[in-house]
């Protein structure tokens, strides 16, 4: 469909399409393999019924991935880490004891992510997979050094979330592969993580800029052993802003460092002027969320 | 239904808080807007809009489409009547109908993205939305001019080939023709005194340009009309309107049709103010029935809301005003040029003439000029004109006082306008509220309240609204058990029913839930116009009190007859009609009621009013913010609405319309705008990045009721809903400069703005 017919639609009605679902990931898989582009993933469908309903993509087969075991795993172990199977609900996510308790960045994310409403439907799968500048789960699963388990019709992969996109709406998924869960390691001792966006209003709103960092410190709490930052909204993906995190690494935890990253932060950024904000205003925000989101994390890491 | 009683109130029912009649309806989703109509046989109709700001269409080809499976009829300009050149007042905006023809069906030109170029009627949305994929449009692309500026620039791309400026003197009339062509639709100006010499002589002098985007009223129900053309040529139309008279004559006007023949049955309304007067899709669903002898309907969705209804203008003013140091103004000067959109009609005039009402004046120059851009025409929006005009003003103003060192309401009252002081039009101010108000704020608990805090700021502004007249209608008809029926022809937009079921109550002496009020259509009811204006409550009103003082009057006699005595010694109080011959003869009005079918029959009583009494409203409004001069994001801590609205018809009703104007307001003020891109396109049309306030956004908005009773309304009820939007934008701009020490003059004063502002300070 060409672009103008698609703004003169306007979307009142949902086009027609097939609507599979699936028991097994190797099922599901096999669909989409066959489908190619002609097959989409539903998990809580809050992104992907609206971009249906607005002709952003046409379709034959929606494969609904809710009944599939895998993809509604919610676990964790010290060995493995946290694994988010990509079906699980965002409220599912920030009601759950170990996620409060040790991974409260992705609580920042799941807990602002569209509103009450759809927090109930969407994942943070989903949210990996559209693979929108502005995602609002983005920056803090790359801070926390998530990544992607995928798998398609030649088996398992696991990508690291800050290498997984690569573009508005794209990543380096092929069209035969689905994605299963998302992978954390378990956090380190002295460690901690916040995600702040910046929204004109207080909710219901596109992140104008959106920053996650993540700190390890040292045991007394005066240096950074370790950090990670990424940004988003401010270019055609969200970064993994590693020089700001790593000029951080050994220095002492004071406000002049956490300046120094803010600014390297800034030198991630490549945004747009549009409805939503200036280029010169989402750099400025940048800076001033890495700071904000620096000082969070090095509070949770002293507990 | 229970009444509340207010002690305050010298009325037992008029100034209480009665729930709404129809409260079970809306809350539980049974309430009928236009979208829940369903008619046997209907077809679904869905228009094909322009991808152009600007664009010549060379040709149509609609063959493709007319032969789609289930495509029943699609109609373009030239199924449309030829329509002449007429200008009437419709509503609070002036309209020609060849024009808001038009606007249904381009005709030659594009001049808007989403204006409307043809429409299709299939058995479902699916097919009449794939069908518009096959009508073919060739359009010769044109520049597109998207500002005032642009538009008013040496050489800029004509509109209309054939329109020239004309001089108006005063709002709703039409004026001279000047002859010279060009984007100025019309020039209006007011003059008085020698400002050019008061300015010379004053001891401060203040003079800002500011600029502010299209915005719209954000109504929840998108527009909707439903058209059946009957085989013997009578049309009836459904559709959430403001105004089923005003949607009769453009539909009858622009189609050729008798009056007598269009029926207009309003439906419920989610929200219209002042959007909801025109018709948009009306004559096209009634073309569509008159191919296919079967009923049309069509539903905008929110992307054509935005984009093909019709939002307030965008604007570039300025403001002038000088001040000797005893804080009395020697002159204010006031340029405002507005967008009309596509088609002639921007408020400006009642810009020009409400921004400086709250102050007496010697000496000022007014202008303001309608300048039509490639954008949707402007509909009316609550006080339309005279929120932007208020911001220019009420700005100048606050700088003036801080530069004399005068608190901005002292500095205020010493300027007030009385009642017998000129507005700037000529027009002698009746009975007003201006120094009332302006004392209410100075004794309110917020201004007498210390604001601390790091880039904390206060701000206050004052707003005028002229309110409206306009004609009503109402019935009313005694039940046997006492009870009584209401007539009008006043859509209920913001809970009317009852405020005007209150007013018959009170006459009677009964209780509002014995009158069950109910809106009549175009055939049942006489003519009444739009709800808008802020006129229902007051002159609908007028109209069911006249005709309840008929049913008085009827009933007397039929006391008499009971009495064998005459209707002139009859009188009516406390509920009951008493014989001033025999005291021992006394009846309820309940009683007699039931006695009616044996004295002659029924008792009903219709009525008109058409008051020229209107009682306007002043509103001035306290705003407390704080600034995060990190982000530029500015959060309203508190908030206090102070507005004149006569004797309170319905107290609730009166603070939900102060406290629901100001959130507008503020919404207007901090981040709502039309965000356009070189080309003519509307970026941002969804309720997502068209950010108005939500709930988490605003504080509690106090009110503060000043009651002034209008001498025009035997209660003394004055129209209250418009005002209020007017003083916010200002308040929060006044607010802004005080936290932060930089005066913003552009809005939305959103956080990007914010941000580069303090950065130029610096």
């Amino acid at each position: 469909m060409q672009a103008v017919n698609t703004y003169l639609r306007g979307g009142v009605a949902l086009q027609d399409f097939e609507f599979l679902s699936p028991k097994t990931i190797e099922e599901a898989v096999s669909i989409k393999a066959a489908a190619g582009n002609k097959a989409r993933a539903l998990a809580g469908g809050t992104d992907v019924l609206v971009q249906l309903k607005v002709g952003r993509f046409d379709i034959d087969q929606l494969i609904d991935m809710k009944n599939i075991p895998e993809l509604n795993e919610l676990s964790f172990s010290e060995s493995d880490g946290l694994t988010i199977g990509a079906a699980v609900p965002c409220y599912k996510i920030y009601e759950d004891p170990t996620v409060r308790s040790s991974y409260p960045c992705i609580v920042d994310s799941s807990e602002l992510i569209g509103s009450i409403q759809i927090q109930g439907r969407a994942s943070l799968g989903g949210n990996v997979v559209n693979s929108s500048p502005s995602g609002d789960s983005l920056p803090s699963l790359i801070a926390l050094n998530g990544s992607a388990v995928i798998q398609g019709t030649s088996g398992t992969r696991s990508v690291p979330l800050e290498e997984f996109f690569t573009g508005p709406g794209r990543n380096v998924m092929t069209e035969d592969e689905l994605l299963v869960s998302l992978n954390f390691p378990a956090p380190s001792k002295n460690s901690g993580a916040a995600f702040l966006r910046f929204i004109p209003r207080n909710e219901m709103d596109i992140a104008v800029a959106n920053v996650a960092s993540s700190v390890t410190l040292t045991a007394d709490g005066k240096n950074f052993e370790s950090a990670r930052i990424s940004i988003g909204a401010v270019g055609p993906t969200p970064y993994f802003a590693k020089d700001a995190g790593d000029l951080l690494a050994g220095q002492e935890v004071n406000d002049e460092n956490i300046a120094k990253a803010a600014e390297a932060a800034k030198k991630y950024a490549s945004p747009i002027t549009d409805m939503r904000g200036t280029i010169e205003q989402r750099i400025h925000l940048v800076g001033v969320l890495t700071k904000r989101t620096l000082d969070i994390a090095i509070q949770r890491a002293r507990g | 239904m229970t009444s509340t009683s207010n002690p305050k109130s010298k009325y037992n029912v008029v100034g209480t808080s009665p729930i709404r009649h129809d409260v079970l309806g809306r809350v539980t989703g049974k309430a009928k807007y236009g979208v829940d109509l369903r008619l046997t046989g209907m077809l679904f109709g869905k228009t094909l809009r322009s991808p152009h700001a600007h664009a010549r269409i060379r040709k149509i080809d609609t063959s493709k489409a007319e032969a789609h499976p289930g495509v029943r009829a699609v109609v373009t300009t030239s199924d449309m009547p030829i329509v002449n050149d007429e200008v009437a007042d419709f509503g609070e905006t002036m309209a020609n109908y060849r024009l808001l023809a038009e606007l249904c069906l381009a005709n030659g030109k594009v001049l808007y993205k989403g204006h409307a170029v043809a429409a299709v009627a299939a058995d479902d949305i699916h097919i009449a939305e794939e069908a518009l994929d096959l009508i073919e449009v060739e359009y010769e692309v044109l520049p597109p001019v998207l500002t005032v500026q642009q538009a008013m620039a040496e050489g800029a791309p004509l509109l209309h080939e054939v329109m020239t400026t004309r001089d108006v003197a005063a709002r709703f009339t039409r004026g001279t023709d000047t002859g010279v062509a060009s984007n100025i639709a019309s020039r209006i100006v007011f003059q008085g005194g020698d400002p050019e010499a008061a300015f010379k002589n004053s001891d401060v002098v203040v003079e800002r340009e500011f600029n502010t985007k299209m915005v719209h009223q954000g109504y929840i129900e998108p527009h909707n009309e439903t058209a059946f053309w009957a085989p013997d040529g009578h049309l009836t139309i459904w559709t959430s309107t403001q105004g089923a008279f005003g949607v009769r004559t453009q539909i009858s006007k622009t189609l050729g049709l008798p009056e007598a023949h269009v029926k207009v049955i309003p439906m419920e309304v989610g929200g219209g103010f002042g959007g909801k007067i025109r018709s948009y899709m009306g004559p096209t669903a009634a073309l569509l029935s008159k191919k296919t002898g079967r009923p049309v309907k069509i539903v905008m969705n929110r992307k054509e809301v935005f984009e093909s209804s019709g939002p307030t203008s965008g604007s570039n003013m300025r403001a002038k005003i000088g001040a000797n140091k005893d804080g009395k103004i020697t002159a204010a000067e006031v340029y405002l040029a507005y967008e009309a959109g596509a088609y002639p009609g921007s408020p400006v005039a009642a810009g020009a003439s409400t921004c400086l009402s709250p102050y007496n004046l010697e000496n000022f120059f007014v202008e303001g000029l309608d300048v039509v851009v490639n954008k949707p025409q402007v509909s009316a929006y609550r006080a339309p004109g005279s929120p932007g005009a208020a911001l220019a003003v009420e700005t100048v103003i606050d700088e003036v006082a801080e530069k004399l060192g005068i608190d901005p309401i002292d500095f205020r009252l010493k300027n007030a306008t009385k009642e017998g002081d000129r507005q700037v039009s000529g027009v002698v101010f009746p009975r007003i509220g201006c120094v009332e108000v302006e004392e209410a704020i100075k004794n309110s608990d917020h201004y007498n309240t210390p604001l601390e805090g790091k880039n904390r700021g206060r701000g206050t502004a004052m707003g005028w609204w002229f309110n409206g007249g306009n004609a009503s209608t109402a019935m009313v008809t005694v039940n046997s058990d006492g009870t009584v029926g209401l007539v009008t022809g006043s859509v209920d937009l913001a809970g009317t029913r009852t405020a005007i079921s209150m007013q018959v109550a009170e006459v009677l002496g009964i209780t509002p839930d014995e009158i069950y009020p109910s809106v009549g259509d175009t055939d049942s009811i006489g003519w009444t116009g739009p709800s808008g204006g802020s006129r229902t409550t007051f002159s609908t009103g007028i109209a069911a009190i006249q005709a309840t003082n008929l049913v008085l009057d009827e009933m007397k006699k039929r006391a008499a007859l009971l009495w064998e005595t005459q209707p002139d010694d009859v009188t009516f109080e406390n509920n009951s009609f008493i014989s001033n011959k025999n005291s021992e003869d006394t009846i309820s009005f309940k009683d007699l009621a039931g006695k009616l079918m044996g004295t002659g029959g029924p008792v009903s009583a219709s009525s008109t009013s058409n008051p020229t009494q209107v009682g306007s409203a002043f509103g001035g409004h306290i705003c407390d913010v704080e600034v995060d001069t990190d982000t530029g994001k500015v959060t309203v801590l508190r908030y206090t609405a102070l507005q004149d609205v006569g004797q309170a018809a319905h107290q609730s009703y009166c603070e939900s319309q102060v406290q629901g104007g100001a959130v507008q307001g503020i919404g207007w003020a901090l981040n709502e705008e039309y965000y356009y891109t070189d080309d003519g396109t509307m970026a941002n049309s969804t309720f997502l990045d068209y950010r108005m306030p939500t709930t988490l956004d605003l504080p509690m908005i106090d009110t503060i009721l000043v009651e002034v009773p209008n001498p025009g309304h035997p209660f003394g009820i004055r129209g209250v809903g418009e005002v209020p939007i007017v003083p916010p934008l200002a308040a929060v701009a006044n607010a802004i400069a005080d936290a932060i020490g930089v005066r913003l003059t552009e809005l939305p004063m959103n956080p990007g703005s914010i941000l580069a502002a303090l950065k130029d300070k610096k």
